[in-house]
C-alpha cells in the first residue's frame, strides 16, 4: 500500500457527515478559507486514517474541516471551510 | 455470489429501501456479540431497477471485507446507512457521451451505471475502460461481454496490467495518457467522466485526461482507500 | 443493535498488564496521517527549541552527532490498536533541553505538514521522551513519521509527533491540532484519557 492511497476524497466520508448534517453533503459546494477555492466536497482531500476525519482543500492542502466521533460524542471544526452550501 | 476468487456480490434485502441511483454506495456496519463495531462503505453494484447489490474485494488484511466474502451467509444480518452519494451518480436521461475508468474493484459503481444504461435504455454513447491485473480478476466479465455485443453504443476496453493470458491482443499496462488517447473520445466531445479505484488509480487517469484536454470539471472520480473504503 | 454473526474483526486481546484498557494488540504497524507526507530534504533539516533564553537549532548533522539511546518501548495509539517491544533509536528529550535555559512548564512540538502537539514539561523529561530517527534497526520511513518524530511512549501515540521540527516551550499548555478538537489534553491511556473530560 502506498502512502498515497491513504489520501482520498469526500465521497469517503458521505455517511459520516450526513449523519453530522443531517443531509447528504458530498455535492455541496465547500469555500476553503485559506485560498478562496470552490469545490463539491466531494473533490476536497480527505484523510480517514487518523484519530479523526481530515478534510484538506484539493488546491492549497489547508484544513478545511475536522471531525473526531469518541465516546459518543462528536466534534466539529469548521474554521477552515469559509462557506458549505447545506443544499 | 462468487464474482472471482477474491470478489463476491452479496444481495440484500433492506425493509423500506428508498431506492438509489447509480453510482452510489452504502456504509455497512458490522457488531461483533460483544459490542464491537467495524464499517466500511461498499458501492452498489446493482441498478436502480435492480433492488441492492454489493460487490465486495477481499483485502489480505481486512477487518470487514473478509467476513462479507468468506463468511456471511443467506440469512444473516448487518446494518446499512444509505444510499449515500449526491456528486458520483448518474441517470440515464443524461444524453452526453459517458467515459468511464475502472480501476480493479473501483468498477463496481461504475457497473451500476452501465446496468441502468441497459435497463433504462439510456442511448448515450458509453466507454468503460476497465484496468484489471489478469483476465481471472476481471468482474462481471460475461455480462460485460454481452452488453458491449449488444451494439447499443457500449464499449468495453479491457486492460490486464500484471498477466496476460496466451493469444492476447488486448492492452497490456496500466492505464496512461496514451492509452486513453487512444480509446477515449477527444476533449471536443465534451463527455461526462466517472473514474474510479484506488487514490494512485484515480491521479494518473484524471492526469491522462487534463493532458487530453478534458476539463476538469467534466471528470468526477471516487477513490476507494486500503481501508476498503 | 444488529449484531452480525459470527464476526468478530481482526483484534487480539494482550495482558492487561501491558495492554491498556480498550486496546488491542496489533502485528504491523499501522499508518495514521493528517495530511499528505512530508519529504523535507536533509540539508534543509533543522530541530530548533525555541522560547528559552535564547533559541537553539541543530542541523541534521549536528542532531545525529548527539548520543543516541536505543529503547524498547510499548506504544498504544488512540484508535485503539497497541503494539508491544518496538525498538527506536534516537535522541533523549532531556540531551536536548540541556542546550537551553529556561523555566518552562510545557511544550508544544511543531512538525512539518504543520501538525502540534502539546505536553507538560514533566512528561519529556527524565528519560520519558526522545527525538526518534530509527525504527526497527532501519532509519525511520517517511510514513512513520522520517527523518525524525517525537517519541513519547507513555502517553497514546498522537503526542508522539511525526514529522517533528522542534519543541516551542511555554509557561501555559497550549491545546495542539487533536487536543483542540476533542482529544484529551493529557492523553495518559493507563486511564484512558482519550477525550475531553475524560
Amino acid at each position: 500500500m502506498e502512502t498515497r492511497d491513504l489520501r482520498l476524497d469526500g465521497n469517503a466520508i458521505g455517511g459520516l457527515l450526513l449523519e453530522v448534517f443531517g443531509v447528504d453533503m458530498t455535492a455541496a459546494p465547500s469555500v476553503c478559507a485559506s485560498c478562496g477555492s470552490r469545490e463539491a466536497v466531494a473533490r476536497l482531500d480527505v484523510y480517514v486514517n487518523a484519530p479523526g476525519v481530515v478534510v484538506r482543500c484539493c488546491h492549497c492542502e489547508a484544513v478545511m474541516i475536522r471531525i473526531v466521533q469518541g465516546g459518543g460524542r462528536t466534534w466539529l471544526d469548521l474554521s477552515g471551510t469559509g462557506c458549505l452550501e447545506l443544499g | 455470489m462468487q464474482e472471482t476468487p477474491r470478489v463476491r456480490t452479496l444481495t440484500l434485502d433492506v425493509p423500506g429501501w428508498p431506492g438509489h441511483r447509480a453510482g452510489q454506495h452504502l456504509d455497512v456496519r458490522l457488531t461483533a456479540e460483544d459490542g464491537y463495531t467495524a464499517q466500511r462503505s461498499y458501492s452498489i453494484a446493482s441498478a436502480p431497477e435492480d433492488g441492492v447489490e454489493l460487490t465486495v474485494e477481499r483485502l489480505d488484511d481486512g477487518e470487514v471485507s473478509p467476513y462479507l466474502v468468506d463468511e456471511a451467509r443467506e440469512g444473516d444480518r448487518i446494518e446499512v446507512r444509505g444510499p449515500i452519494g449526491r456528486y458520483f451518480v448518474w441517470e440515464a436521461s443524461d444524453l452526453t457521451p459517458l467515459l468511464l475508468v475502472a480501476g480493479g474493484s473501483g468498477v463496481v459503481p461504475l457497473m451500476s451505471m452501465v446496468r441502468h444504461r441497459a435497463s433504462a435504455g439510456g442511448t448515450a454513447s458509453a466507454k468503460l475502460v476497465y484496468s484489471s491485473r489478469t483476465l481471472e480478476d476481471v468482474i462481471y466479465r460475461s455480462e460485460l461481454d454481452e452488453l458491449a455485443a449488444r451494439g447499443d453504443g457500449l464499449e468495453v476496453v479491457h486492460t490486464l496490467t500484471r498477466e496476460q493470458p496466451e493469444g492476447w491482443t488486448g492492452y497490456a499496462r496500466r492505464i496512461d495518457p496514451e492509452l486513453l488517447r487512444e480509446v477515449a473520445w477527444p476533449a471536443s466531445a465534451r463527455p461526462r467522466v466517472y473514474v474510479c479505484g484506488s487514490t494512485r488509480f484515480v491521479d494518473a487517469a484524471a492526469d491522462g485526461l487534463l493532458a487530453l484536454g478534458y476539463e476538469p470539471q467534466s471528470i468526477r472520480t471516487e477513490r476507494f482507500g486500503a481501508t476498503g473504503t | 443493535m444488529v449484531f452480525s454473526r459470527g464476526f468478530r474483526g481482526r483484534r487480539r486481546e494482550g495482558p492487561p498488564d501491558r495492554v491498556p484498557p480498550g486496546q488491542y494488540l496489533t502485528d504491523d504497524f499501522p499508518v495514521l496521517s493528517a495530511g499528505p507526507t512530508p519529504h523535507t530534504p536533509l540539508e534543509d533539516w533543522t530541530f530548533s527549541i525555541q522560547g528559552g533564553a535564547e533559541p537553539v537549532s541543530w542541523s541534521w548533522e549536528e542532531f545525529r552527532a548527539l548520543p543516541t539511546e536505543t529503547v524498547t518501548v510499548d506504544i498504544h495509539c488512540v484508535t485503539r490498536w497497541s503494539k508491544l517491544d518496538t525498538v527506536w533509536e534516537g535522541v533523549s528529550v532531556d540531551t536536548l533541553l540541556q542546550a537551553v535555559e529556561h523555566d518552562a512548564s510545557f511544550v508544544v512540538a511543531f512538525c512539518d505538514g504543520g501538525y502540534t502537539t502539546n505536553l507538560p514539561l514533566e512528561d519529556v523529561t527524565d528519560g520519558k521522551a526522545w527525538v526518534a530517527f530509527g525504527y526497527g534497526g532501519e532509519p525511520l520511513e517517511p510514513e512513520h513519521g522520517g527523518p525524525a518524530r517525537l517519541l513519547v511512549p507513555h502517553l497514546y501515540f498522537w503526542k508522539s509527533a511525526k514529522w517533528v521540527r522542534g519543541l516551542s516551550l511555554r509557561d501555559e499548555d497550549e491545546p495542539g491540532f487533536w487536543e483542540t478538537n476533542g482529544y484529551h489534553i493529557r492523553g495518559d491511556p493507563w486511564q484512558e484519557q482519550r477525550y475531553w473530560g475524560d
